[in-house]
């Protein structure tokens, strides 16, 4: 197909054909991100012993699509004395964001859209871009619940992305790039070489950081259902908050995501006799994927002063103690441990 | 440099952690909460000049829905200021089956609070678990009056009827086959006190479940400890009764200090708590719940044993047997007597009050020796509790306002009536 279009349309075929190949990403994103809500539904209805849905199609599992459809024709209101420009701009700055930080994600040696060298550094830069569509939707809404969700998103990102980066900080010494590809081909050699184990801490600091940057339970203040009704959206609806929802859970899968490529291998198989791929990352992603519902599942809600305070007083010395620590024995006759 | 102002911003009345139509005006120094200001009687429904117009009989059910959660304990107040007026004796079984219902309730209200609070703070499972277990207790009431929570079974000079022999039986339907049905009725296969004696054996081991879940949670601690404090000495100058009190410190208990029915032959320890904040008063009431499984199975070993009526033989007071009407004039007349005018009540006043889940809710009764009250004051736990609300929740944040509505166990029938 590639021999196909440069021959016959050589002037646009390049555009074409990044153009497929960001459709062949975005659209399975699509998909996997409705069927999570299906899988959370799902999970979290057998925790708490019930059954989950059910009634669209077998097994429930047309419910995610039955509920798009609802979404979709549902009207979008615009509440008189917002901005209306920026009331429209905030969910597309939430997700375009998302959307755009799979551009570097490599699935498998070369199954990358754009492999740049300072990948890393361009997720990171994604990712906080995220932040100004809360901010500027709770802003926007001209409503004091909404604002206070905007508030404490904007104050909880912000933390949290320095525990996140530092945490990354400690994965590009051991493996000496940005490019994730070359991050994962750094843990080749079997379960025992993935970055997890030097870095256990920050492993476990990353995945909670994770979890506050994607503003999910225990960390979900800036919507809080019980005390902010739903925060920097609740002026929201129609397709318009349907943005939001799937920004936050293509946001959930991409931190996920990146925890298997940096921590855990990504598509490198943890032992000898099964070969390498794509699937293992997929299942890696699922396992991560399934500790956030779990997580949502089980936690009372942090306060935002504590949320805070957890950030700046625990993670980041944490992070801290352990880069130094890491880059000691770099120098030091263990440096193998440490690639 | 621009003048900073608090700002107001209003909380309910549709809310989901305002239990219903509770509508707060907040003072908010950013996230901090300056002054509250509740708004009451969204949910008022007249319930004391209602039963000004209607017979004592006819005024039970609407007891029923005062506070929705604790529906036995209401009547048990109503009906008991009644029977104080008339000075007659409840037959010991009935006081015995009052007492296990009473406590059934309380396990009710109690799982109710706990789910809600829990949800408050973002703890979902607790809720369900919860909720499940009050399922089984509905069928407890369903088997006894026939409705699952508007039960109208405590009446003046007993109960309705004796205990049932067999247990309402799920059926099979198009979704559950034989098998999945005869699982769930495995339990149901005896009485009524076989099912709630199972249910005692079952529940501690359900308590833990939802222990395991939060009281040693460091996240539930940091959003209870030290939230909401309130010290034994403002405790008891606010008003607050039941687990508020207690939670503060102060063995106080209608069950014991001023004991009805047949509370004195019960054995139950009254829990207290020490610092008077959120978690504190969790554990009180996580206790209660054990405390009152305890007094459900005594009142199961007692109620096995000893048969008897369940309601006076005074027929001035309560409705002769259907059978004895089919064949009896005076019977018929009196029966015919209770169900159009009611009885009349001695001109005078009484007050009488039952340790309700929420704290002491009573019923005072002024009479003019007519069929109906005078007046009938409803003496609401909530009220009180709801009051202190600004006192408790001064200089915590909003989230903690949250916590704090959700240990108090506020339900809006009792409050606004």
């Amino acid at each position: 197909m590639e021999d196909i279009l440069f021959n016959y349309f050589p002037s646009a075929a390049n555009i074409i054909w990044i153009i497929l190949k960001i459709i062949a990403i975005v659209i399975p994103l699509m998909i996997s991100v409705a069927y999570l809500t299906y899988f959370e539904r799902k999970v979290i209805g057998y925790m708490q012993g019930r059954i989950g849905p059910n009634r669209v199609g077998y097994f429930g599992l047309l419910q995610p699509i039955a509920d798009a459809l609802k979404l979709m024709f549902k009207e979008i209101i615009l509440p008189t004395k917002s901005n209306k420009f920026l009331f429209f701009l905030a969910p597309i700055l939430t997700i375009a964001p998302a959307f755009a930080a799979w551009a570097v994600i490599p699935f498998d040696i070369g199954l990358v859209l754009a492999d740049v060298n300072a990948g890393l550094l361009y997720i990171l830069a994604m990712t906080s871009i995220a932040v100004y569509g809360v901010i500027i939707a709770g802003w926007a809404s001209n409503s004091k619940y909404a604002f206070l969700g905007s508030l404490r998103s904007a104050a909880q990102i912000v933390s949290y992305e320095i525990a996140m980066g530092f945490s990354l900080v400690g994965v590009l010494m051991c493996a000496n790039s940005l490019n994730l590809s070359q991050i994962v081909l750094g843990q080749s050699g079997g379960l025992s070489q993935w970055y997890i184990w030097p870095l256990f801490p920050l492993f476990i600091i990353y995945f909670i950081s994770a979890v506050a940057e994607t503003n999910r339970a225990p960390f979900d203040v800036a919507e809080g259902e019980s005390e902010i009704v739903a925060g920097f959206h609740v002026e929201y609806s129609g397709m318009a908050f349907a943005v939001f929802f799937l920004a936050e859970y293509a946001n959930m899968i991409l931190v996920s995501m990146l925890a298997a490529l940096m921590f855990l291998g990504g598509w490198l198989s943890p032992v000898e006799f099964i070969p390498d791929g794509a699937p293992w990352l997929f299942v890696k992603v699922g396992f991560l994927l399934f500790f956030f519902l779990w997580f949502r599942a089980t936690f009372p809600r942090y306060r935002y002063d504590q949320i805070m305070r957890l950030g700046w007083k625990v993670f980041i010395p944490i992070t801290l103690f352990w880069i130094v620590f890491i880059g000691i024995m770099m120098q030091t006759p263990y440096q193998g441990m440490f690639h | 440099m621009a003048e900073i102002k608090n700002y107001t911003m209003n909380f309910g009345p549709q809310h989901p952690a305002a239990h219903g139509v509770l509508r707060l005006v907040l003072e908010m120094d950013g996230e901090v909460i300056q002054r509250v200001d509740p708004h009451i009687g969204l949910l008022h429904r007249a319930t004391e000049k209602l039963a000004e117009n209607r017979t004592y009989l006819q005024s039970v059910p609407y007891m029923d829905r005062l506070d929705y959660v604790s529906m036995m304990m209401n009547e048990h107040a109503f009906v008991m200021t009644i029977e104080k007026m008339l000075d007659i004796n409840v037959p010991i079984r009935a006081q015995y089956i009052r007492v296990m219902f009473d406590e059934i309730t309380r396990v009710l209200n109690h799982l109710l609070w706990l789910g809600a609070h829990a949800l408050d703070v973002g703890a979902m499972t607790v809720f369900l678990y919860a909720f499940r277990e009050r399922e089984d207790l509905f069928d407890c009431y369903e088997a006894v009056s026939g409705a699952r929570m508007h039960a109208a079974y405590y009446r003046p000079g007993g109960v309705y009827r004796d205990l049932p022999e067999t247990m309402p039986k799920f059926e099979t339907t198009h979704k559950k086959n034989i098998k999945q049905v005869n699982k769930l009725n495995n339990n149901r296969q005896g009485s009524l006190l076989d099912f709630i004696s199972d249910f005692t054996t079952r529940f501690p081991g359900y308590i833990d479940e939802y222990e395991t879940l939060l009281t040693d949670n460091r996240i539930w601690k940091q959003r209870t400890v030290g939230i909401g404090v309130v010290s034994p000495e403002r405790a008891i100058a606010l008003g607050m009764t039941g687990p508020m009190l207690r939670g503060s410190g102060i063995e106080w208990d209608l069950r014991r200090k001023q004991p009805y029915e047949v509370y004195e032959q019960m054995k139950f320890d009254i829990p207290i708590g020490k610092e008077g904040d959120c978690y504190d008063r969790y554990l009180v009431r996580i206790e209660e719940m054990r405390e009152s499984n305890k007094i459900i199975k005594q009142c199961i070993d007692w109620l096995r044993i000893n048969p008897g009526p369940v309601i006076s033989i005074n027929n001035k007071i309560a409705p002769p047997s259907r059978e004895e009407m089919k064949g009896d004039m005076e019977a018929m007349i009196h029966h015919f007597k209770l169900f159009t005018e009611g009885f009349h009540l001695p001109e005078g006043e009484a007050y009488a009050a039952v340790e309700h889940p929420k704290g002491e809710f009573g019923t005072y009764i002024i009479s003019d020796g007519a069929n109906k009250p005078y007046r009938l004051k409803i003496r609401a736990p909530g009220f009180p509790h709801l009051a202190a609300l600004n006192e408790m929740t001064q200089g915590h944040m909003l989230s903690d306002l949250v916590a704090i509505i959700g240990t108090q166990d506020i339900v809006f029938g009792e409050i606004d009536r």
